[in-house]
This record gives structure tokens, C-alpha cells and sequence, in this order.
């Protein structure tokens, strides 16, 4: 398995402190990366990082020549402005495909054509015509899916993807996620609260600790002190 | 009703107002959507005071075309502003409130120990005498090219104005079509202050924005809805005004909040309905 991204000695201050220090880790491909760690570990700090919208403060965040920006898939938590835009679930979905525009300034029937082609995925096909701000929270979340397979297939980056869904959403949720995972082969990085799930489905676990982050396979986080603690004893906490 | 109409658009000066005028409520209604959602409607708000300094200062110093000099002043406020709104430090409504209000003042004094004192007003408020023939055609030329920046740069503009991290994140270079959003809004607010005045300009890129929101859902249709009822309401003010002898400016305004009133009803009728 190749690798995808590999992050070495990173170090990242936010408003003059230090969240994170001396962090390494690698993304290969097919891997189901869950980031997880307390309130004011980094978490949010790091995915900027990652998705190059913050420089680390030190350290090295590489990609590798098969990963190009384009190739990347976002699902962002969403703003309180696009609760209620108003714009149509196709039109959302559809705007995915812009980094594949360069300047050309229309979208192609092949950018149609796939953008149907996720929405047909996720299920939503009798949402296309609808507007995004009717929609619940669990809809517009598979809208903003799909809108993200459009955008990259190799590499999707979810953070918190489930927050503010019922539990039979989120799992319906998770289970979309796993199945583009395992079935079409997508690495995937979750920023997540929810260390039960995360240890349930995914490969890798990277959990922020300010100096004692740990990074390995879900198998040794599970045997690790950080897991045993979180996992083990702590698991009020992780309902959260 | 309608000779009056037609006899009313006998004078050069109403035909001069009708077409910059119809070209400027096109572009503020285009550009006011994306301003409006991002939660920018206090940028055009600024720089239309920015835009009254530049003037004021511009005519004090006898400038023959104070227009073109306040269009690249205004175009270096709109950047500094959208700059200063992505930065937590100085909150971006108060920069706005500094810059404006900054603004003002240097335009006033610069008119008034200058003795410009009868000129203010119609920068203040707007004038359609006050177009001649080189304005018009300046309008146009830059309303033209709003317009086609405003088509080519589409389906960009949505996409920032969606979700600006998720562009950023995906490749698309976000921090200049935001730029682009700003560079149009700035020559928007030039070409329409003269006719609706410093004051009153964001109102013609605030109002139709939100009229049309309270009624359509899909992206598209409220960016045309917005353009249709931007240049009905300009049509329908400008009207009013003549046969009224009210200030234009002021008529528009007022004409665009009683369809403000009415969409926001029909709004709540049709959500009910669903």
C-alpha cells in the first residue's frame, strides 16, 4: 500500500499556544485514519493543516505524486450562513466538481454526469430538485457526501461528520462512510468525538494528546495506556 | 397614464438615467446575492462611503473626473475590508464602521472648506440630472464588464460563497475569486453612486438579494428573480419620482421595501403551504 501522506515533526500554535508538538504519522492508501482527542487537542489545528489552509509552525506535511489537492474529498462542518443558503441539492452537489475546472468557466455533461452518479450513490435522488436549506440535518449531511466524492476520489476528509444526528443516522452515516471505504477502496480521514465508533470501524487511530498523541492501528490503540484509558474505564466520556 | 410615460422619456436626462440606471440595478441585484450570504452587506455599505470621500476630496481638487479617480480608491477599501473581515483581530463590522465613518468625514471637510456646499447633496443622495453623457457611457462600459465577469466567474462565485473551506480544501483558489467578488462589488458601488447616491447605493445591492430569498430556493432562480426585481424596482422608483418630483434615489429605496413587505408575506404563505 502506498503512501499517501506522511507528516513529520509537525508543530502547530494556535493564538500563541502550542497545541500540537513534535507529531508524526502517515495516511497509505486504503487506510481509515479516525483522529480523535479532547476539546482543545489540535484536532480542528490539525485538519487546517492538512488541508493547507494553516502552515505548521515546524515540521513537514508531504504528499505524495499520486495525491494532488484535487484528488481530495471534504466534508466540512458546516456554517451557520449555509443552514439556510438557498440553492438547490443538485446545484450543491454539482459545485464539487469545480477544482476540475481550471478556468473554463461552464460545467461539462461529464460533470453532470458524476455528480448524478454520487447523488444516485448516496441515495438521494428524490432530493435532487429540493432545496438544500429544507432539508434535516442527516440529509444535507449525505448531500455535502456526495458533493464531496465529486470533488476527489482517492481521499476523503471528514470532520465530524455525524455531529448533531439522531443515532440512527449516524449509523446509517457510518455505514456509508465504511462502504466507500472498503468497497471502492477510499482512504479515509474522520475527525471524530466518538472514540466507540472510531475504534469500531476504523484501521488507524491517531488520538491528540498534547505530548502523548498516539498514532498506530486501531489493534494497538485498543492495548495501549491512551486506549485502555479512554476505552476501557473512561467510556462515559466517549459517549459524548 | 402611458403618454405620460413616453413623454417623460423625452428628456435626454431620463434616458440617460434609465440606462445607467437599469445597468447598475442589474449588477448590484448579481453581486448583492453572493455579498448578502456571505454576510457582507456591510462591505457595500462601506465603500459607498469610501466612494463619497474619493469623490469629494477628488472635486475639491478640482478633478475633472472625480468618477474615475474614486474607482481605484475604492477597489484598495474593498480588498482591505474583505482582508480585514477574514481577520480575527479588529472585527470585521467595527473596521467597516471605522472606515466609513473615517471616510465621511475627509469627504465632508475636504467639500465643505473647498466650498463645494451644493455638490453634497447629490453625492450624498443621489442625482439623476446629475449624470451627463460621459458618465453614462463610463457606466456602461464598466456595467458591460461586470456583467461578463459576473457570467464567466459563475459557477466559482457560488462555490466560494457556499462554502469557501471546502473550495480552499479542494484546490480551488478561493482567496482570489473572492477578490473577483470584491473587485465587482467595488465598481458596482462607483458606477451607482452618482444616480442613487452614497448613501443609498448598498440599498440596491441589499434589498433585491433579500427579497428574492425569501421566495426562491435554488441558487439560480434567485439570482435571476433578484436581477428582475432590481431593475422593476428601479423602473417602478424612477417613475414615482418624476411624476412625484421625490428624489430618486430615496424612491427606489422606498418602492423595493413595500416588495420587501409583500415577499416576506407571500414567503411565510407559500412555507406554511409545504
Amino acid at each position: 500500500m502506498g503512501e499517501l501522506i506522511s507528516c513529520r515533526n509537525l508543530a502547530f500554535s494556535y493564538e500563541d499556544v502550542d497545541v500540537i508538538k513534535d507529531l508524526s504519522f502517515t495516511i497509505s492508501e486504503g487506510d481509515y485514519l479516525c483522529i480523535v482527542g479532547e476539546n482543545g487537542s489540535g484536532k480542528s489545528t490539525l485538519t487546517k493543516g492538512l488541508l493547507g489552509l494553516k502552515v505548521p509552525d515546524k515540521g513537514k506535511i508531504i504528499f505524495s505524486d499520486e495525491l494532488k489537492r484535487k484528488d481530495i474529498g471534504y466534508l466540512p462542518q458546516q456554517t451557520p450562513a449555509q443552514k439556510d443558503f438557498p440553492a438547490s441539492v443538485f446545484e450543491v452537489v454539482l459545485s464539487g466538481r469545480l477544482n476540475s475546472r481550471g478556468l473554463r468557466p461552464f460545467y461539462s455533461k461529464n460533470d453532470k454526469k458524476i455528480a448524478l452518479e454520487n447523488i444516485n450513490r448516496l441515495g438521494i435522488e428524490d432530493l435532487m430538485r429540493r432545496s438544500y436549506r429544507d432539508l434535516s440535518g442527516g440529509q444535507q449531511q449525505r448531500v455535502l457526501l456526495a458533493r464531496a466524492l465529486c470533488a476527489g476520489r482517492k481521499l476523503l476528509f471528514l470532520d465530524e461528520p455525524v455531529t448533531g444526528l439522531d443515532p440512527i443516522v449516524t449509523e446509517e452515516m457510518y455505514r456509508i462512510i465504511d462502504e466507500l471505504n472498503k468497497k471502492e477502496n477510499i482512504t479515509i480521514v474522520m475527525v471524530s468525538h466518538d472514540i466507540t465508533s472510531a475504534v469500531k470501524y476504523a484501521t488507524h487511530i491517531l488520538h491528540l494528546n498534547f505530548e502523548k498523541s498516539f498514532f498506530g492501528t486501531t489493534k494497538d490503540y485498543k492495548a495501549s495506556p491512551l486506549g485502555q484509558y479512554f476505552f476501557g474505564e473512561g467510556k462515559e466520556e466517549s459517549d459524548k | 397614464m402611458i403618454s405620460d410615460i413616453i413623454e417623460m422619456f423625452q428628456n435626454d436626462f431620463m434616458i440617460r438615467a434609465l440606462i445607467g440606471g437599469v445597468l447598475v440595478s442589474l449588477c448590484a441585484s448579481l453581486l448583492g446575492v453572493s455579498l448578502v450570504l456571505k454576510r457582507y452587506s456591510m462591505i457595500g455599505d462601506g465603500l459607498s462611503h469610501v466612494g463619497f470621500g474619493a469623490l469629494a476630496v477628488a472635486s475639491a481638487f478640482g478633478s475633472a473626473a472625480p468618477l474615475q479617480v474614486a474607482v481605484p480608491v475604492v477597489i484598495i477599501a474593498a480588498f482591505f475590508l474583505l482582508r480585514l473581515s477574514g481577520n480575527s483581530k479588529v472585527k470585521g463590522d467595527a473596521a467597516i464602521a471605522l472606515i466609513s465613518t473615517g471616510a465621511l468625514a475627509i469627504g465632508i471637510t475636504a467639500a465643505s472648506v473647498s466650498g463645494l456646499n451644493t455638490d453634497i447633496n447629490s453625492y450624498l443622495f443621489g442625482s439623476i440630472i446629475a449624470m451627463d453623457k460621459t458618465d453614462v457611457i463610463f457606466c456602461s462600459v464598466l456595467s458591460a464588464f461586470i456583467l461578463v465577469m459576473y457570467v464567466f466567474f459563475y459557477n466559482k462565485i457560488f462555490a466560494v460563497t457556499f462554502d469557501e473551506n471546502f473550495a480552499k480544501a479542494t484546490g480551488t483558489k478561493a482567496g482570489m475569486y473572492n477578490m473577483v467578488i470584491a473587485l465587482l462589488t467595488a465598481l458596482t458601488i462607483v458606477v451607482g453612486m452618482k444616480m442613487m447616491g452614497s448613501m443609498l447605493i448598498s440599498s440596491l445591492v441589499i434589498f433585491p438579494a433579500v427579497i428574492s430569498m425569501r421566495i426562491c430556493s435554488r441558487f439560480k432562480t434567485v439570482i435571476i428573480t433578484s436581477a428582475a426585481v432590481s431593475v422593476i424596482c428601479f423602473l417602478t422608483g424612477l417613475i414615482l419620482s418624476y411624476f412625484y418630483s421625490a428624489p430618486t434615489g430615496a424612491s427606489i429605496v422606498i418602492v423595493n421595501m413595500i416588495v420587501l413587505l409583500i415577499a416576506s408575506f407571500v414567503g411565510t404563505f407559500v412555507k406554511k403551504r409545504r
